[in-house]
């Protein structure tokens, strides 16, 4: 009979069981609403062994690449090691600093070097941990396959202790430890001609860098628009890095949009997602990523939806600006 | 063997093809939107598809405690009778728009409306 092994214990999964009945039949609090495969209150990641095709049905497409599954209507075949999804996932890794560098909008660029290579996809996030226990969660900006260490743009907070930190006193050759990656605002390929929208905002433009030249790499062929937006142009970066993209590619287009008074030629003037949706008033059939201000990604994302987008195509990591927290803070 | 409410509707298709649909009126009806303001909306679509799913008649694991337990504190912002019949308008356009067929969109309705006493609390 299959073992499900879940946090350092093993259990012994009988007869028809699914993997929540034996979890909370061994009385492992698992939270569970419908147990019927639909609510997805009972989410749960397989980190080893294969999840039946059942147990994913109704899962957004970059869930079940990552191996999660409903517990409630998991009757595994094999032994499973199973994870709840905020739980950290693998060994932290140390990193060294391979360069830092400043590039603009308060943002400084850091690229680090990973001993063993890390299974990440661009636009995912991973959890920086200095020395001392602080950590603080970062997009990640590089491509994989382009064997490019990785990539984080840190924005300086105002009394941002990390962010701080990594811009005045961080040096190349330094290290740190990271952990994950996590998250689900990440390309996927299948449908080469779908079109793309994504926004972000100040150092939101990390994870949609990385999606938008993953996406071009793996041959997307629909329409790619990407809105960065900021008050004013000094909150802007990669400006001339993502214009020679879209010069490269013509199914890419950049706009840079600024919500303050003064707007220098080449920029749209507004905030980024007015401007998005005054190009494209209709998102039935497209796919939308949005990263950046809580206030900007809550309310795009409802906006996305009323304007035609389907829930499972709406891909939305809001920073959490919080003392403690684990989401993306940059 | 008859064939379930559920099958005859086209089964957990049915219900994803209708989700969107359903989530997307509910969400810009004026009436009722404001009961939905700060919510996940990932989470309240997975909820959504849960009611969608025990009203075609599919499988679930309805309880009114749960039912009153999570409406409760949208009673004590209001949530009333009026609101109730909002929601089901949706739910029935929907289902029309889908092309259900009017006997089965009554099931389902019939269904629906057995939950307003657990929804509203009395």
């Amino acid at each position: 009979m299959p073992r499900i092994f879940f946090e350092k214990q093993s259990y012994t999964c009988q007869g028809n069981e699914s993997v929540l009945d034996c979890l909370t039949s061994h009385g492992v609090p698992i939270p569970s609403s419908c147990r019927s495969g639909i609510c997805q209150t009972c989410l749960m990641r397989a980190v080893e062994g294969e999840v039946p095709l059942a147990a994913q049905q109704g899962l957004k497409e970059t869930l079940r690449v990552q191996n999660y599954f409903l517990a409630c209507v998991c009757k595994p075949t094999n032994d499973l090691k199973v994870a709840l999804p905020d739980a950290e996932v693998g060994a932290r890794t140390r990193v060294t600093v391979l360069a830092k560098e400043v590039l603009g909008g308060n943002i400084t660029r850091l690229r680090l070097g990973c001993t063993l290579p890390l299974d990440y996809r661009p636009g995912q996030f991973v959890q920086l941990h200095r020395d001392d226990g602080l950590v603080r969660s970062y997009s990640i900006a590089s491509l994989p396959q382009l064997e490019e260490p990785l990539e984080l743009h840190i924005r300086r907070l105002p009394e941002g202790r990390m962010s701080g930190w990594i811009h005045d006193i961080l040096k190349t050759g330094d290290t740190l430890e990271i952990s994950g990656p996590t998250g689900q605002g990440f390309y996927l390929p299948g449908q080469p001609d779908q079109g793309l929208l994504l926004i972000g905002t100040g150092s939101g433009l990390a994870p949609l860098w990385g999606i938008a030249r993953d996406a071009l790499e793996q041959g997307h062929t629909g329409p790619i628009h990407l809105y960065h937006g900021s008050r004013d142009a000094s909150g802007l970066y990669l400006i001339n890095e993502l214009l020679e993209l879209a010069e490269q590619y013509p199914n890419l287009s950049y706009t840079p949009c600024l919500s303050g008074p003064n707007i220098p030629k080449g920029f749209a003037a507004g905030r980024a997602e007015q401007v998005a949706f005054s190009h494209l008033p209709k998102l039935t059939g497209w796919r939308v990523f949005l990263c950046g201000h809580p206030t900007m990604v809550a309310t795009t994302r409802k906006k996305a939806f009323l304007t035609g987008a389907s829930m499972k195509d709406i891909y939305a990591d809001p920073f959490v600006i919080a003392a403690d927290s684990i989401k993306p803070a940059a | 063997m008859s064939t379930s409410l559920f099958e005859k509707l086209g089964g957990n298709a049915a219900v994803d093809a209708a989700v969107d649909i359903f989530y997307r009126k509910v969400l810009s009806d004026d009436r009722i939107s404001s009961f939905f303001e700060g919510v996940d909306m990932d989470k309240q679509a997975a909820k959504q598809k849960a009611f969608l799913t025990m009203a075609f008649g599919g499988p679930h694991n309805y309880t009114g405690k749960d039912m009153r337990a999570a409406h409760a504190p949208l009673v004590a912002r209001g949530l009333n009778d009026s609101h109730f019949d909002a929601v089901a308008g949706h739910l029935q356009a929907t289902l029309k728009e889908l092309n259900v067929p009017a006997e089965l969109i009554a099931e389902v309705m019939t269904i629906a409306g057995s939950t307003r006493n657990d929804v509203l609390c009395r």
